[in-house]
């Protein structure tokens, strides 16, 4: 758990890699929404050099149990493969925990082309059991009605939860505000 | 399966934790394709998966505590009854769904009141994994607190259902709050936070769920189960039989 292994970038060759690595994470896709990069979801930690120059890799897990958790480590390791960035090596970062704040403009962006609802800040969800941030307005994605309702607090994966809207009729996505 | 040293302490008191996640995400899991409604169906299973993504991270740290290279499916799977450490009320059976929803509002807000203390551990990796899992948590509890609301402050059928669950689980909370020797031992050390502590924050969450689903807090009596010391009904043999059915029939299977 600690960062204490890693060095200042010193040489134009570690800066070299770093942001190779950087840019090759930033475009891998989430496995699950495929529109989205791994820059975009905010789980792209850090990229730090060691003191053997190995290139450290911290990737934040969405959720604990999250299936796509184990498959988006693949698919970044391949891509620092593909990248040739040298020695490497990609831990999960638990703390501090990922949230959907740290979801990017350009993320939410793409969440809502892709007919998602993007998650309203966190914090505006109450730290006590009762729902969430009363009053608060989830327009429909299709159809920008303001009138729609929560149908359920989760959906189709881990990070989504089920909404309706009451003029369109149609169902439709909102990622959870965590 | 002998060993030289006992592993530490605090092996087991992530045992308790990870045990605790482990066996309600298996419980829960059971209602995969039989929920009330597809809604819930997907509520309780994501629910459940949280809290089995959040036994892998407990158990494969219990794994480097203990340092015999045991991995965290060798713990979940490979265990006996007795050396299991979650509290008996995680064991108990779904019942209809309104239990289900009882025992889970009584589980979830303990791990909340639990987790957000741990967040301040002096061991740093459970304190990261404290802080990954109470916003989980948070979010489990805001599911089953409403549901509780709906039922309790429902039907008189569902009321009815409701407070006879409540009677029924109440006992088996006196465990959660129990300190025995490992517990305050893990209190001394700055590990784990003073179940009083826990009990109090627990008390509020309740206190609150209940009034607002008209419900009744049932008296304390002061007899306790100890699954937490590995001393279990007899419900969580047979969850056992099923979760470990797969590798107890083809040891060492891979998906």
């Amino acid at each position: 758990m600690s960062a204490a292994a890693a060095r200042p970038v010193i040489d134009a060759e570690d800066e070299a890699r770093v942001r190779a690595a950087l840019k090759a994470l930033a475009a891998v896709p989430d496995p699950e929404l495929p529109a989205l990069t791994l820059a975009d979801l905010g789980i792209v930690r850090f990229v730090s050099v060691r003191e053997d120059g190995t290139l450290e890799v911290g990737l934040s897990p969405t959720y604990t149990g999250c299936p796509a958790t184990d498959h988006i480590a693949e698919l970044a390791r391949r891509a620092l493969e593909g990248a040739g960035v040298g020695a490497f090596s990609v831990r999960p970062v638990l703390a501090p925990a990922w949230s959907s704040d740290w979801i990017t403009v350009e993320g939410r962006r793409k969440l809502e082309e892709y007919g998602i609802v993007p998650p309203s800040p966190a914090a505006a969800s109450a730290r006590t059991w009762r729902a969430a941030a009363v009053g608060l307005i989830v327009a429909c994605p299709r159809c920008r009605s303001a009138r729609t309702e929560s149908i359920s607090e989760f959906g189709s994966t881990p990070c989504k939860a089920l909404h309706r809207c009451l003029d369109c009729l149609e169902p439709f996505e909102r990622f959870k505000c965590i | 399966m002998s060993q030289s040293h006992a592993p530490p302490p605090l092996y087991r008191y992530v045992l308790r934790l990870g045990d605790l996640a482990l066996v309600l995400g298996q419980r829960l899991s059971e209602w995969v394709g039989h929920a009330p409604a597809l809604e819930e169906d997907l509520g309780l299973a994501n629910t459940a998966l949280d809290l089995v993504g959040q036994a892998r991270l407990l158990l494969a740290y219990a794994g480097e505590i203990e340092g015999g290279g045991r991995s965290e499916d060798e713990i979940a799977f490979l265990r006996e009854q007795g050396q299991y450490l979650n509290p008996t009320l995680a064991e108990q059976p779904n019942g209809d769904f309104g239990e289900t929803i009882v025992r889970q509002v009584l589980l979830d807000a303990f791990q909340l009141a639990l987790y957000e203390r741990l967040t301040s551990s002096r061991d740093d990796r459970l304190a990261a994994i404290a802080e990954k899992a109470v916003k989980e948590t948070r979010y489990h509890l805001r599911y089953s607190a409403g549901w509780l609301v709906r039922l309790g402050d429902g039907t008189e059928e569902s009321h009815a259902r409701a407070q006879r669950a409540l009677e029924r689980l109440w006992p088996y909370t006196v465990e959660l709050f129990e300190a025995d020797a490992l517990d305050r031992q893990m209190a001394e050390q700055g590990i784990a936070p003073s179940l009083e502590e826990v009990r109090s924050a627990w008390d509020r969450h309740i206190d609150e769920v209940l009034a607002e689903a008209t419900l009744g807090r049932p008296q304390d009596r002061p007899f306790t189960w100890f699954g937490k010391r590995g001393e279990h009904s007899e419900h969580l043999g047979y969850l056992l039989a099923e979760m470990q059915y797969l590798q107890r029939a083809y040891p060492g299977a891979r998906w």
